[in-house]
């Protein structure tokens, strides 16, 4: 089933980036739905961040990601690479949990 | 092209994320490199192996990555009247090597080199992205317990990098928040992954606050880029 939902995740971004070089010939897109493509991704990363910091299945929790993310936040605000981000996120959790803070 | 070094490194890095957090997600290193290949998205790839990390169904992530991709139906309709008018074939492989960094690259400069631009950069973030995540994948296999070292908290994390350049304007934080607020709110109430793609909703509630412009998205990986436009 993963294979399948990867396909289909690979099948329709493939169409959404070829529609315009394949079938624009000079056209662009109304206004309005290309303000909500580009603001689309603000509003899934932003669910994404919150439920993976503070959801736990069905559940909330705040446990020891919340610090990580929140200090991934920091580096974030000093502009560090996408890499360095990822990095604190995950030590500043596990140095949490090693520690036994949450 | 001097510009194609700093994009495959950034991409590089990048990708070397994905492929670690792709196999404790519980994709195979070989799944995870033919991801890259077949999807060539990184975000919306993200965000399918976030949800499965997290217990959400495949559909769920497949479907919430869709949704980060319509940017790039936007994205494609930009850099079209640009590229020359060649056969069905060659505009078909340029449909393929539309991302953020070959559309912002292509975009930012005169005219007339745009198209040269713009498949230059994209070489760069297939040989970088494609190579990185296998790099990542068969590396990562090493890495056991993904919960011990924090690997769980690496997903949210990079998320809020990649969501920072939206929040520097009203409307990007109006969906972030709604996104955000939606998303928590519905976890308790339907299956993981499922309140990622009602957050979508937040799009909608934030457009009579945007100013309309592709600027914020093409800016979102690569201040390179944005520093180019800034120039212009």
């Amino acid at each position: 089933m993963i294979i399948a939902a990867l396909l289909v995740l690979a099948a329709g971004t493939y169409l959404l980036k070829a529609a315009g070089p394949l079938l624009s010939a000079g056209r662009q897109l109304p206004e309005r739905a290309r303000t909500i493509a580009d603001l689309l991704p603000a509003a899934l990363l932003a669910a994404l961040v919150a439920s993976q910091t503070l959801g736990d299945g069905t559940a909330l929790a705040l446990d020891a990601r919340a610090l990580g993310v929140a200090a991934a936040g920091i580096a974030v605000v000093f502009r560090a690479p996408f890499a360095v981000v990822v990095l604190v996120g995950a030590v500043i959790t596990a140095a949490a949990r090693a520690l036994g803070v949450a | 092209m001097v510009a194609a070094v700093p994009i495959g490194i950034a991409v590089g890095a990048y990708g070397l994320s994905y492929g670690v957090l792709a196999v404790t997600a519980g994709l195979s290193p070989l799944l995870a490199t033919v991801s890259s290949i077949i999807v060539l998205a990184g975000g919306s790839q993200f965000a399918f192996v976030g949800v499965l990390a997290a217990g959400g169904s495949p559909w769920a992530g497949a479907l919430g990555g869709l949704l980060l991709n319509v940017r790039y139906l936007a994205f494609g309709y930009a850099i079209a009247p640009y590229l020359p008018r060649a056969h069905a074939a060659r505009r078909a492989l340029d449909g393929y090597l539309v991302v953020d960094e070959s559309v912002a690259l292509g975009l930012a400069g005169p005219r007339e080199d745009t198209a040269r631009r713009f498949r230059i950069a994209a070489w760069a973030v297939v040989v970088a992205w494609i190579g990185a995540t296998a790099l990542g994948a068969y590396g990562g296999q090493l890495i056991g317990q993904p919960e011990r070292f924090g690997l769980d908290a690496a997903f949210p994390a990079g998320f809020l990098a990649l969501l920072a350049p939206w929040l520097r304007h009203r409307a990007g934080r109006i969906a972030a928040a709604v996104g955000a607020g939606l998303a928590l709110a519905l976890t308790p109430f339907v299956p993981p992954g499922v309140p990622i793609i009602a957050a979508g909703i937040g799009a909608i509630v934030a457009l009579p606050f945007s100013r309309p412009t592709n600027a914020d998205s093409l800016r979102a990986t690569l201040p390179e880029v944005a520093e180019v436009m800034d120039d212009e």
